[in-house]
């Protein structure tokens, strides 16, 4: 079985700062990381191949540092990394990078054997918008199967896949068929300690390096930020409320005070709290 | 590179209009595509037509209801549902094949309407469906798509102006997509008010044909497993609200939120640190990546308030915010504040509120 990993190495993003003049991101000295929900995805791939055999590729499209997140992918025991780099990716909204990740994968399928499973995580941390794993799925012609929260059974011969996935108000069971690209929910497994063995070939392993041309892009219109219908126009911090909270000090009866500043201000809410108080 | 939010480095290019493509130019309506699983219409439908209203007024375009699902008294209903959230046209495709959710078959039939009716905006909402759903539509039209956005406007040239937190940081950004149609959306429930229903009988219905047999679709549904009701919190819906952050200071302290929640019959819920921490369960997180709650009294203790859990609350009528120190951005927006050691005030405000709302309560406390 081929399994591919789909990644993206996102800035720790808690620690971002805003210039608080210009208005501007701060991206100097924030560390990276793997985006954390692709984990749970490098994790049952990992999972899949310790069970039925076969070969775990991870793909990251991202600048020429995220190396760094690869190296730390194989040092879990994955067994390829590609890295899809090139200024012309530069800007990439969702519907230009599923052009480049389905045209690398269709490539990683001629060059290594055709993925059986391609992995997503549920969304980036960065870009947030839970949408490249769909795009990718639909440019690949791949069944697609979301929010997945358990793989029951794959049947590598016949091309069966049974999942749970998450939907509204319930869990559905589905039966599907390979090949075939599944997001993967958060915490639904934990990614291993990789062996020292993979952690000393990861530090040395040779990197799949490929160019817009290299993965064998061949409209570049399609890329980066020319490829990306959607635009950003505006950047900007929330406004602060017209006015700011209205201060109160409470005394030595804190809670007495508090209660009476909230129904002086408040005057609906006495009679709605004590209604839900007593239960209706 | 990032995904869909850019870095404003795009913003001189972006200024520039172009013109339309001649063969975009037809596109034309604002449409909301109204979510049901298993016969039950998703309250954020109603809510996106609550928005896409405003936006098809400003417009002067009509509001259109997309609803597809089986050929049912079920399905019949939530069509008649979306004339009183306001639709004045609906498109209906009506299929046995559609009882359950599935990819292929709904993604077949919203991207054949949008082909024959050309909307010029999709407003789809941010659950697990519309998501499945609205990246594979978006990325069979090649249009854009702009996700788990907090504000919709149309510009004074009349494009869809869809503003979303970005850079998982303290910014929001407005996005645009100019040269291509439909332009999409999607918004998670609870972040548009609900509209008022209006009484109003079945308009004008345009039905389409699904086009599929059953051995056309390669996913099966084997079963599906409803969510108890007993683990399912009412947060998102609750009137009253009361929340811990990090400044609670250890997961003990954390329970004088839930007693105060208690005593008041609220929901109680949390910061994301907290969830990470083990402290609380997921499904108590209250924020961008959490829920969107809209309740008439929120109570905030040791929250900092930074944007990803501002976007998440702001649709509360009014907010009370307990923090030590006095420039926590959550002063920013809360009504009320009080600069105060949580841990201590919790419990002095869990007994006032006790003492003061119902005598019983207070002698339950006691015991
Ligand atoms: C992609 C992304 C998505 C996110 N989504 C969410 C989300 O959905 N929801 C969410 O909440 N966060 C989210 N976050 C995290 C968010 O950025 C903040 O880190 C988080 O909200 C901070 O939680 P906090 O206010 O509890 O903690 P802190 O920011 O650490 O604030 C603690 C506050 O407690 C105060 N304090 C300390 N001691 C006391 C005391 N004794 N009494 C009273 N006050 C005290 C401090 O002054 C401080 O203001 C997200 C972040 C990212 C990057
Ligand atoms: N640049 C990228 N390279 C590889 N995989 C990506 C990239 N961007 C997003 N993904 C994958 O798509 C998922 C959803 O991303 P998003 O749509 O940004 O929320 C992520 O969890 C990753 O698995």
């Amino acid at each position: 079985m081929h399994i591919v990993v789909c990644m993206k190495q996102v800035p720790d993003s808690a620690q971002i700062r805003v210039h608080p003049v210009t208005n501007t991101i701060m991206r100097q000295g924030v560390p990276t990381i793997i985006n954390p929900y692709d984990l749970f995805a490098i994790e049952e791939a990992l999972r899949l191949r310790d069970q039925f055999g076969g070969e775990v590729t991870v793909l990251t499209m991202g600048p020429p540092s995220a190396e760094d997140s690869l190296r730390k992918a194989l040092s879990f025991g994955v067994d390829r990394a590609v890295l899809l780099t090139d200024r012309f990716f530069a800007g990439a909204d969702t519907l230009a990078t599923t052009y480049a990740l389905a045209t690398a994968l269709r490539k990683i399928g001629a060059e290594f054997g055709a993925p059986d499973i391609v992995f997503t995580g549920k969304q980036t941390i960065d870009g947030d918008t839970a949408q490249v794993g769909p795009g990718v799925a639909k440019r690949l012609g791949f069944i697609q199967l979301t929010y997945v929260s358990r793989i029951n059974s794959v049947d590598v011969d016949k091309r069966l896949i049974e999942v749970e996935r998450r939907a509204e108000g319930g869990v559905q069971q589905l039966q599907s068929r390979l090949p075939c690209l599944i997001t993967i929910l958060e915490g639904v497994n934990e990614i291993r300690v990789g062996s020292l063995t993979d952690a000393l070939k990861a530090a040395r392993a040779k990197l799949v390096r490929w160019s817009a041309q290299d993965a064998g892009v061949e409209d570049i219109t399609k890329c980066g930020l020319r490829g990306s219908p959607t635009i950003v126009k505006k950047v900007f911090a929330p406004q602060p409320r017209a006015k700011k909270a209205e201060f109160i000090e409470l005394g030595d009866k804190p809670g007495e005070a508090l209660v009476e500043a909230l129904f002086q201000r408040q005057t609906n809410l006495e009679s709605a709290l004590e209604k839900l108080a007593r239960g209706y | 590179m990032s995904n869909a939010p850019k870095a404003p480095a795009a913003a001189g290019r972006a200024t520039t209009k172009k013109e339309l493509p001649e063969h975009l130019k037809s596109y034309k309506h604002v449409w909301v595509f109204v979510e049901q699983e298993r016969g039950q219409a998703h309250p954020v439908s109603w809510e996106l037509m609550g928005a896409g209203r405003t936006l098809a007024n400003k417009l002067g375009v009509d509001l259109a209801a997309v609803v597809i699902g089986a050929k049912n008294e079920q399905t019949q209903s939530v069509l008649h549902e979306a004339f009183c959230y306001g639709a004045d046209l609906a498109y209906l495709v009506a299929d046995d094949l559609l009882k359950d959710y599935r990819n292929e078959s709904y993604t077949k039939a919203l991207t054949d309407l949008v082909n024959l009716y050309k909307p010029e905006i999709l407003l789809l909402g941010a659950t697990t469906l519309g998501r499945d759903l609205a990246g594979s539509v978006a990325t069979t039209l090649l249009t854009g798509l702009t996700a788990d956005c907090t504000e919709l406007d149309v510009d004074a040239e009349g494009s869809l102006a869809a503003t979303r937190p970005t850079f998982g940081g303290s910014l929001l950004c407005t996005i645009f997509t100019l040269n291509y149609r439909p332009q999409m959306a999607t918004v998670r429930p609870r972040v548009m008010p609900m509209p008022d229903r209006v009484e109003k009988l079945v308009g004008r219905v345009i039905e389409h044909p699904l086009g599929l047999v059953e051995d056309d679709i390669v996913t099966k549904v084997l079963a599906f497993l409803p969510d108890r009701e007993s683990s399912k919190s009412n947060l998102a819906f609750a009137d009253v609200v009361v929340a811990g952050g990090v400044g609670l200071g250890s997961p003990e302290n954390f329970q004088l939120v839930r007693q105060l929640a208690s005593v008041l019959g609220a929901e109680y819920g949390c910061s994301r640190p907290l969830v990470q921490k083990g402290w609380v369960s997921s499904d108590r997180q209250i924020g961008q990546t959490g829920k969107t709650i809209r309740p008439k009294l929120y109570i905030a203790a040791g929250i900092s308030g930074a944007i990803q859990h501002r976007v998440g609350v702001e649709g509360a009528d009014y907010i009370l915010a307990i923090n030590t120190d006095k420039n926590a951005p959550i002063f920013d927006f809360a009504h009320l504040g009080v600069v105060s050691d949580a841990v201590r005030l919790l419990p002095a405000l869990t007994e006032a509120f006790s003492k003061r709302l119902s005598p019983h309560q207070r002698d339950r406390l006691a015991s």
